[in-house]
């Protein structure tokens, strides 16, 4: 039942800027696509045109084999008429209606009969765990309850389609986490097509089957989680994904496989490019040493941040300064020597003109 | 080659085909369609009136042909212009006039900006017993018709040595007539406005001192600043656009004003623009008024210019909003109750007195005899064919005044039934539209009749709709001319109050309605409306009341068939009936004091929201 959707060479222009410019993009059926990027990077705007609330000014949408938008043939179907279901930033539940009226309201407009719009209530409430609300007004609830009940209401209807516009951006830290699990699930039993914007990594890492990260109109890399994690496709993605973030080495390749960073050399694999280089390598994938080992990289510890499960330990070697994430409270003093070791095979050497990864 | 030709015939046709959908879709989207709909509206309503008024000062007219032989009718001339602006009529139809009109618009706006500034003072930022109450009595002027307080005022001062030839009650008690400049004349005239209108000041002021964050003060405070560096470089600053923008208003409003200047002036031959319009369009010289109502017009709009460049568009009429939170009241000491004793003292002789003289002046049966024994019901329910008042019966065994009452009703009602609807829609389209040109100029002309005086705005009406004009019938003499010349006026401020109540619903609400599938009628009977529902109904109300006490916009369109009561006592009064126009001011007062009432039972509903603040 679940639907691909399909982006082709997507425009929408605000007066000279394009916020989104030349987007293509295939939603697999029954995948969690999440729009990453910083505010402004246009998900938000890409989210409205596939919703209907926004007319692109080039390109083509499809939702399942339905042509829902074409600039070309002048094409633009309704939001109403594009099955569809989108949870707002800010709940937006209509005040002067009580929940049921709320959940019911696209169902009447549907003429469901009586009875099965209020099996429907029962079982949306329940889906979110909120039974019992029905004759609360939307002021009269906190605003985790707000949002599930915003849920709910997309659910009662039933969409091909789940849309979500940073639907946890207004929630506190703890309830964040839980809606977070309980979103996932919904994902995972609806088998419903999602797109879900947000810029928090986070989010986008732990929910997401595909994750796309935009830039200024533009998708910059459209993959899993992991692939986005792991290989991040330029220097832009690579520094927006992970917390703390990955560290960037200034360098340039000699030949024979190694990059001259600074005063030392590191080793990777650098399918014979030649230049300026930037090597990315990410704070947990270092190891600590507290004595001399083949391979390992002389550090000054210059400083250490222990956080329960983890330490961040910020390593100087001249200009050069490298963050590393450990597991457990690190035992390292401050000012003590290190020595850092990289493992070859976690390193990602980026193009220093162009950003653009060129070995991994 | 052929098969060439027919792929591009086809991909035009695609084209063409793409971009008319493009268009409808353009077109039937809510807020565009809306736009487009107001601006045909606007058009009628706003823009032809001001064009045919000047097209007629600018042609000669077939009255002009018996003073000018050879004027071929509809020909381009100045005549109108010369004539007016020129030599000894000049100054008799246009020069003293205007004086006079910036004499008392200027000297009521001063004294209303004492009135009202002192009033908001002692009200918000001081220690002063029986705020409350003083803040709502000082309402209530604004409540009842302008004239009103003219009206008693003659009641009081009028002498014998006048027209009427009647004593007033002060020649009455004194034994001698009052000096003629307390009489007739500017001196009343600028007392009686101020008096009415000095309320724009109390409102704009109280707001702006309400909304300064007394933590400002005390940041001064607390940097060592003395307590007149406070107020100098902190409090007045703040203030500033308030006062402007009260002046404004007051001066423009004052400007258009009719009653009080017919009331006060006219029987000493002190005529201003207001009066004067309506003297040579009485006359049937419709050029001639036109061009004094032009000229009322260009002073107004300079007026406001000047205005939104001292102080820019925006500030100019939206002051700052109430949030309402005073930490430090000025304490006023031993002077607390004087204080309190002179407002309310004062506030007595505004409302008490003048309501006083009026039904005293009511109940006697020959005006001017303040005798136990002149007492009598005759005005109110007098029988028919009597030597007073022409033989009309009293006022409540009156049908012609039931008739009339019933208008002024029919009248409010409609005008704030419309002017409500128009508002939410002009609302919508102008929120909706935010950023586009569209919007603009929709707001934009909207914001038209405030620059109109309200007498010249009636004059506009009949240079309109007294020949048909496209689809729309000749209007002249029509109940509905009435109407829509007082939606019209109204639309500034409708479309002020319905931008600030669709401001408040969030553009989400309606799209998780289109998202849902609900169509455009859904989307708004569902949602838009029943969200701005609040605003609508106090919008309706107040459009009542102050459309029932409506004058100066209406006195040149009314017909004996829809007099309303606002006019007809105007018309008892210069026909020497004052004592039948008492009765019939006392009751619009009822009905505008009951209508206040029921808005005071409504959510949301304030004199202020009405202004659009």
């Amino acid at each position: 039942m679940s639907t691909t959707i399909t982006i082709k060479n997507l425009t929408k222009r605000f007066g000279d800027v394009a916020a989104v410019n030349k987007v293509n993009l295939t939603v697999e059926p029954g995948s969690f696509l999440t729009l990453l990027g910083p505010s402004g990077c246009g998900k938000t705007t890409l989210l409205r045109c596939i919703a209907g609330l926004e007319d692109p000014n080039e390109g083509e949408i499809y939702i399942g084999d339905k042509l829902v938008f074409s600039s070309a043939t002048g094409i633009s179907l309704p939001p109403g008429q594009r099955d569809l279901g989108l949870v707002f930033q800010n709940y937006a539940l209509w005040p002067h209606m009580k929940v049921d009226k709320n959940i019911t309201f696209a169902l009447e407009i549907q003429k469901m009969p009586k009875e099965q719009m209020q099996k429907r209530v029962k079982e949306a409430l329940a889906e979110v765990q909120m039974e019992g609300y029905e004759d609360r007004y939307p002021r009269e609830m906190s605003g985790g309850q707000q949002q599930r009940i915003a849920l709910a209401r997309m659910l009662a209807y039933r969409p091909k389609v789940f849309l979500m516009d940073e639907p946890l951006s207004n929630l506190d830290a703890r309830l964040r986490m839980d809606m977070r699990t309980e979103l996932k699930r919904l994902h995972h039993i609806s088998g419903a097509t999602t797109i879900y914007v947000t810029h928090d990594q986070v989010e986008a890492l732990t929910m997401s089957t595909n994750i796309a990260v935009m830039k200024l109109g533009v998708i910059q890399q459209m993959a899993s989680p992991d692939r986005v994690y792991h290989f991040p496709s330029n220097l832009f993605v690579a520094d927006f994904i992970g917390n703390p973030k990955v560290n960037l080495l200034d360098g340039s390749v000699r030949g024979g496989n190694t990059v001259q960073v600074g005063d030392f050399e590191i080793c990777m694999d650098t399918h014979s490019t030649s230049g300026n280089a930037v090597v990315a390598v990410r704070p947990e994938d270092i190891a600590v040493c507290t004595h001399p080992e083949p391979g390992a990289i002389e550090f000054t510890a210059y400083s250490v941040l222990p956080a329960g499960a983890d330490s961040t330990i910020v390593a100087r070697r001249g200009k050069t300064e490298i963050i590393v994430k450990v597991m457990g409270i690190s035992r390292i003093k401050m000012d003590q020597k290190i020595w850092l070791k990289l493992d070859s095979d976690t390193l990602n050497l980026y193009d220093k003109e162009s950003g653009n990864l060129v070995a991994a | 080659m052929a098969s060439l030709e027919t792929s591009m015939g086809e991909s035009l046709s695609v084209r063409m085909l793409a971009n008319s959908r493009r268009f409808i879709r353009w077109v039937t989207t809510p807020h565009v369609l809306l736009s487009l709909i107001m601006l045909v509206i606007l058009y009628y309503m706003v823009v032809i009136p001001l064009y045919r008024m000047v097209n007629t000062t600018l042609t000669w007219q077939p009255r002009d042909i018996a003073i000018s032989p050879g004027a071929v009718v509809g020909e381009f001339t100045l005549y109108h212009y010369v004539r007016m602006l020129t030599g000894a009529l000049g100054q008799i139809y246009m020069y003293t006039p205007l004086r006079h009109s910036f004499t008392v618009a200027i000297g009521s706006t001063l004294l209303s900006l004492l009135i009202g500034g002192t009033l908001a003072w002692l009200v918000i930022r001081t220690d002063m017993p029986g705020r409350k109450v003083v803040n709502q009595l000082a309402l209530i002027p604004y409540i009842m018709p302008s004239w009103t307080l003219a009206q008693a005022w003659l009641v009081f001062f009028k002498s014998t040595s006048f027209s009427g030839g009647t004593p007033g009650l002060f020649e009455f008690l004194a034994g001698q007539a009052p000096p003629s400049w307390l009489s007739y004349g500017p001196v009343p005239i600028i007392i009686c406005s101020a008096l009415h209108y000095y309320t724009f000041f109390f409102l704009f002021v109280s707001a702006a001192l309400m909304s300064i964050d007394s933590s400002l003060e005390e940041a001064g405070d607390l940097m060592g600043a003395s307590r007149w560096r406070i107020l100098r470089k902190i409090t007045l600053p703040l203030v500033v656009p308030a006062i402007l923008s009260g002046f404004i208003m007051t001066f423009s409003k004052v400007l258009g004003t009719f009653g009080g200047p017919n009331i006060l002036g006219s029987p000493v031959r002190y005529y201003v623009v207001a009066t004067m319009i309506r003297g040579s369009m009485g006359v049937g010289d419709k050029a001639d008024g036109f061009v004094l109502a032009i000229v009322l017009i260009l002073f107004s709009v300079i007026t406001i210019w000047i205005n939104q460049k001292l102080i820019g568009t925006r500030k100019s009429y939206e002051t700052i909003g109430g949030r309402g939170f005073m930490a430090q009241l000025s304490k006023l000491g031993k002077m607390k109750s004087v204080m309190f004793s002179a407002a309310i003292v004062f506030q007595i002789l505004v409302i008490i007195v003048p309501l006083g003289l009026l039904i005293w002046s009511s109940l006697m049966l020959q005006d001017g005899n303040y005798n136990l024994s002149n007492l009598s019901l005759q005005h109110w329910i007098g029988e028919r064919g009597t030597i007073y008042n022409h033989g009309e019966p009293g006022v409540l065994l009156n049908p012609k005044i039931y008739r009339t009452a019933w208008n002024s009703i029919r009248l409010s009602l409609w005008t704030g039934l419309f002017t409500a609807l128009l508002g939410v829609l002009l609302g919508y389209a102008i929120v909706k539209g935010r950023g586009t040109r569209l919007s603009k100029l929709v707001e934009q002309l909207a914001y038209i009749p405030y620059v109109i005086p309200g007498i010249a705005f009636g004059a506009v009406y009949i240079a309109m709709f007294i020949k048909p004009l496209g689809p729309i019938p000749a209007l002249y003499g029509t109940f509905a001319l009435l109407v829509i010349v007082s939606v019209a006026k109204h639309i500034p401020y409708s479309s002020r109050s319905g931008v600030s109540a669709m401001m408040q619903v969030g553009r989400e609400l309606e799209e998780a309605a289109a998202v849902s599938g609900a169509n455009v009628w859904q989307r708004f009977s569902r949602i838009i409306f029943p969200l701005t529902s609040a605003g609508f109904v106090a919008g309706f109300l107040l459009t009542f009341i102050t459309t029932m006490r409506e004058l100066s916009l209406i006195i040149l369109l009314v017909t004996p068939q829809t007099q309303v009561l606002a006019s007809q006592t105007m018309f008892y009064i210069e026909n020497g009936d004052g004592q039948m126009a008492n009765v019939v001011i006392l009751i619009l007062i009822s009905i505008t004091l009951i209508g206040n009432f029921i808005i005071g039972r409504f959510r949301g509903g304030s004199l202020k929201k009405g202004l659009g603040m």
